[in-house]
């Protein structure tokens, strides 16, 4: 390659960068440019990237990428669903089928069966991406770690925690829980859920690189749990009674922002950690 | 500050160091305990509502706290190792989590005991009891974290990690469960102003409670020693140590 031919090249890539920055602020032309940051993106470990991938794109990156593992793979999605419905079958046989006796104790079993089931999908959050070594590219790409946990974490809410938030209203119905309680349980889910991932992602975060994770995982992160499960039930159980629960609700918010702005940075401290 | 403090992160020196305090802190300890439990368990006056088995408050109270407080220092070693990558801050967080488990297992205990005839049950989900059995998951927890590692700086780094997660939740666990159910009697020790206890009965609480402090130091300095040999046994001087105590 002549001189003349590289600085050419140079002033050319200079330039694609500009033009990128350029597109993702004027919100231009999404899918070319997702295609190209698709290749970038695979190619960055062995050449200079030749356009810089923006932060929106690089969440977006890994947020495809895990929904389209998650998709080829749909026992992850199903088998943590099909736990939480069992788990809760289990507690009418155990308790009896008295309808006053399970609506008393419904939110309470719907929480804990959550909680129980956010746990069991969590080890595939990353521990895949650990054993093929595509966790530790994340790591290495010039891109902050915390938008890529993050995007990842949004990922399994959105494969483990929706689907749960979707089935819970007929569970409810099976466990004759309070009519004026389905709002509250709802928005319980919604906003507890998430704080259930990011505070799990820890855990796992922690736990990735040793090699009977599992049951160590529940120690380390069902003590962290309580309080979701405290608000969550206390709302529920305060909407069954007619009484506002906005109180309750703000704090669930409270803490879901909290984990939100903090939990990527512990997560990502403790995925160098583990990956060494 | 920071020219007198770094000769310490040298594990030898901070070896010697320790070596030196010990003797120190073990008699005060010694004094402080045998005067203050003498004088808590057989001296002081009995409650007029809760008869003898109050004693069981001198030694109660400060279990829980000193549980507390272990928690607090952990989380500042584990800081500390994170942020200037001191590995001793990681030996002494280490050489402190078994220490803290233990003492709030004495403090649940001890509550138990005190709890059966006072409120008539060994157990009550009250909130200071639920928020203490917590602690002790979290300290197990960490505990845990760091035997499942086989590489000593690597188990450091992660149940630092976690010890740091934990202390920011501990605040929220507490609020949490206190909202939850309130039972427990209100302090009575922390109203420095007006103390709602006599003086009879806390100036033996004082003594115990220092008492405790310094067993705990005692107890954590023993370990942390331990804990240098064993990270630094390949290094010379501890070679020459040993061969010193067996050529004795």
């Amino acid at each position: 390659m002549t001189l003349k031919a590289q600085s050419a090249q140079e002033t050319e890539e200079v330039a694609a960068m500009n033009d990128s920055n350029k597109l993702v602020h004027s919100k231009l032309d999404n899918s070319t440019l997702e295609n190209s940051a698709l290749d970038t993106y695979s190619l960055e470990s062995k050449t200079q990237p030749t356009l810089q991938l923006s932060y929106r794109h690089a969440f977006m990156l890994v947020l495809k990428r895990d929904l389209l593992i998650a998709m080829r793979h749909k026992d992850d999605i199903i088998n943590p669903l099909l736990f939480f419905v069992i788990v809760i079958t289990l507690f009418p046989l155990g308790i009896g089928p008295e309808a006053q006796t399970l609506s008393r104790i419904a939110p309470g079993i719907i929480w804990v069966a959550a909680l129980l089931a956010t746990l069991l999908s969590l080890d595939r959050l990353f521990k895949s991406d650990h054993l093929d070594g595509s966790l530790e590219q994340m790591l290495l790409s010039p891109h902050p770690i915390f938008l890529l946990v993050l995007a990842k974490i949004f990922a399994h809410w959105l494969i483990t925690g929706l689907p749960l938030i979707l089935i819970a209203p007929l569970l409810a119905v099976l466990l004759h829980l309070d009519e004026n309680s389905y709002t509250a349980l709802i928005l319980t889910l919604l906003l507890g859920t998430p704080v259930l991932s990011l505070l799990g992602a820890v855990g796992v975060a922690l736990t990735v690189g040793i090699k009977k994770g599992g049951v160590l995982l529940s120690l380390l992160v069902l003590p962290l749990y309580i309080p979701v499960l405290i608000f969550a039930t206390s709302a529920i159980d305060t909407a069954a009674l007619g009484l506002p629960y906005s109180g309750q609700l703000a704090i669930i918010a409270a803490l879901f922002f909290g984990s939100l702005t903090l939990a990527p940075f512990a997560v990502g401290a403790a995925l160098k950690v583990s990956t060494n | 500050m920071w020219k007198w403090l770094h000769p310490y992160a040298n594990p030898e020196v901070a070896y010697h160091f320790t070596n030196k305090v010990l003797p120190w802190l073990s008699a005060l300890a010694a004094i402080f305990l045998s005067i203050g439990l003498v004088w808590a368990l057989v001296f002081a006056p009995a409650d007029y509502q809760q008869g003898h088995s109050f004693r069981i408050f001198y030694v109660h109270v400060p279990a829980a706290s000193l549980s507390m407080g272990i928690y607090f220092a952990m989380a500042i070693a584990a800081f500390s190792s994170l942020v200037w990558q001191l590995k001793l801050a990681d030996a002494s967080a280490a050489a402190m989590a078994p220490v803290g488990a233990a003492f709030t297992a004495i403090a649940l205990i001890t509550g138990a005991a005190w709890g059966k005839p006072m409120w008539g049950t060994w157990w009550i989900w009250d909130a200071r009891l639920t928020s203490e059995l917590i602690l002790l998951f979290l300290y197990l927890g960490v505990i845990a974290l760091h035997n499942a590692f086989e590489d000593k700086n690597l188990a450091g780094k992660a149940a630092g990690i976690l010890t740091l997660v934990g202390v920011v939740n501990i605040p929220i666990i507490k609020y949490s469960v206190d909202w939850w159910n309130t039972l427990h009697q209100g302090s009575t020790v922390s109203k420095l102003g007006k103390p709602s206890m006599s003086l009879d009965m806390l100036w033996p609480f004082i003594f115990s409670f220092i008492g405790f402090s310094l067993l705990v130091g005692v107890i954590i300095c023993l370990r942390f020693r331990n804990e240098i040999l064993a990270r630094n046994s390949i290094r010379p001087w501890v070679r020459n140590l040993v061969q010193e105590h067996t050529t004795k």
